[in-house]
């Protein structure tokens, strides 16, 4: 099974980029800052994670330190996780 | 000179010499249009935007139309009728409402809201807003849906995504319909369209691409909000009009433009804003508004993203370059 971040970066790459693979970006580049992503694709991000990880992301939590990059993301579902447990 | 709310001052007499001279060589030499059609909705900036097209072409040369629809406010309307009066222009209602329900613009939004709130019904009251702190956190921007029942209890959710782009895609019907009435009295007449959008609307994306986002000239789309307020007095408009809250007037629920979009006082954001654009270090600016520097940093950070995320808003249709031999 393919590892967290691998599959954040296909979903980002299928749904913002139209399967592009030629645009890179690191783990650590912000979606925003490299236009990848608006407040609109914000919203997109956070009905993916909820539907597909199956956490509830609180009106709290929708800052750029948990969404605007793969390593946010990434760190973000971690931490949401371990909290389920 | 040192940074303070001041710096947003302008010479009022000065700028509008200077804006009036340009709206006459615009409309005149560019567009050879024979005056001006405007939307006003009793708000600062149309009224503004009134008031400078009557000094540029005279009171006999500018049409001006209010178009209500089955949610504004009935005092807009008031006030827009009294603002033609005052400036002495002629002026007609184009109510929209029965136009906008044969889009089924209410039902295709109302739809949207009751798939997040299935009690929802036309008694209700609804607006979408964004979260209100920005000044604490680096928050995104990402809508939350209010409704309020006819007893006046709300109720708050954040949107889903589909349901966001259903209720923004049916309200931006609201904007488009008056664009295509102002045309076809600007075409009627041979004039051009005065575009009402102040800096911080045109920059930071707050109007609807081919709706109010279009018109043939903007000749306020370069002044803050605070400075199109400063012109006020210099164009004699009306006390009610400069005191007003600005207001989207688009949602059935009274929305401030502050709730919907900007997040911070006009007084406050502006200030950083130019604090920006001059590179004045933040704990300068922060300094003189008597705030924290990680306050500055989020609105700076929030208006950045803005001009950033709406720069598709402000372009014309893309075009793919001819391949070079």
């Amino acid at each position: 099974m393919a590892d967290l971040k691998s599959t954040l970066r296909q979903y980002i790459i299928d749904n913002f980029l139209f399967g592009d693979t030629e645009t890179k970006f690191a783990d650590g580049d912000s979606f925003m800052d490299s236009g990848i992503v608006d407040s609109t694709g914000i919203l997109d991000i956070i009905t993916f994670l909820e539907g597909e990880f199956s956490i509830k992301v609180n009106d709290d939590e929708i800052v750029p330190d948990n969404l605007d990059s793969l390593n946010n993301l990434d760190a973000f579902i971690n931490r949401k996780k371990a909290q389920l447990n | 000179m040192s940074f303070s709310k001041e710096v947003i001052r302008i010479d009022a007499a000065k700028e509008t010499d200077r804006i009036v001279g340009e709206m006459r060589r615009i409309v005149g030499r560019v567009l050879h249009k024979r005056g001006a059609v405007i939307g006003i909705s009793g708000g600062i900036d149309s009224s503004i935007c009134l008031a400078l097209s009557v000094k540029a072409f005279g009171a006999d040369k500018v049409f001006a139309l209010a178009m209500p629809e089955a949610d504004s406010n009935p005092e807009s309307a008031v006030l827009a009728r009294k603002l033609a009066r005052h400036y002495g222009v002629r002026y007609i209602v184009e109510n929209l409402t029965a136009a906008l329900a044969g889009f089924q613009v209410y039902q295709r939004r109302d739809e949207a809201i009751k798939n997040v709130f299935p009690e929802f019904d036309a008694t209700y009251k609804a607006k979408i807003v964004l979260p209100d702190d920005l000044l604490d956190k680096d928050t995104l921007n990402v809508y939350r849906l209010t409704i309020i029942s006819p007893e006046g209890e709300e109720k708050t959710a954040r949107i889903p995504l589909n349901e966001y782009l259903q209720i923004v895609a049916a309200s931006n019907f609201k904007q488009r319909s008056r664009t295509n009435m102002l045309y076809y009295h600007a075409e009627r007449l041979n004039y051009a369209v005065i575009g009402t959008g102040n800096k911080n609307e045109h920059e930071q994306g707050f109007f609807v691409k081919y709706g109010d986002g279009g018109a043939d000239i903007k000749p306020i789309a370069h002044l803050f909000k605070t400075q199109v307020y400063q012109l006020a007095a210099q164009l004699d408009v009306p006390k009610e009009i400069q005191g007003r809250t600005p207001t989207t007037d688009t949602y059935s629920a009274e929305c401030t433009q502050e709730e919907f979009f900007f997040r911070v006082p006009f007084e406050v954001g502006d200030a950083i804003w130019y604090g920006m654009e001059h590179n004045v270090p933040v704990a300068e600016v922060a300094a003189a508004m008597k705030m924290t520097t990680a306050q500055v940093e989020h609105v700076q950070k929030d208006i950045a993203r803005k001009i950033r995320t709406s720069e598709y808003l402000k372009a014309n249709p893309y075009h793919i370059a001819t391949e070079q031999e």
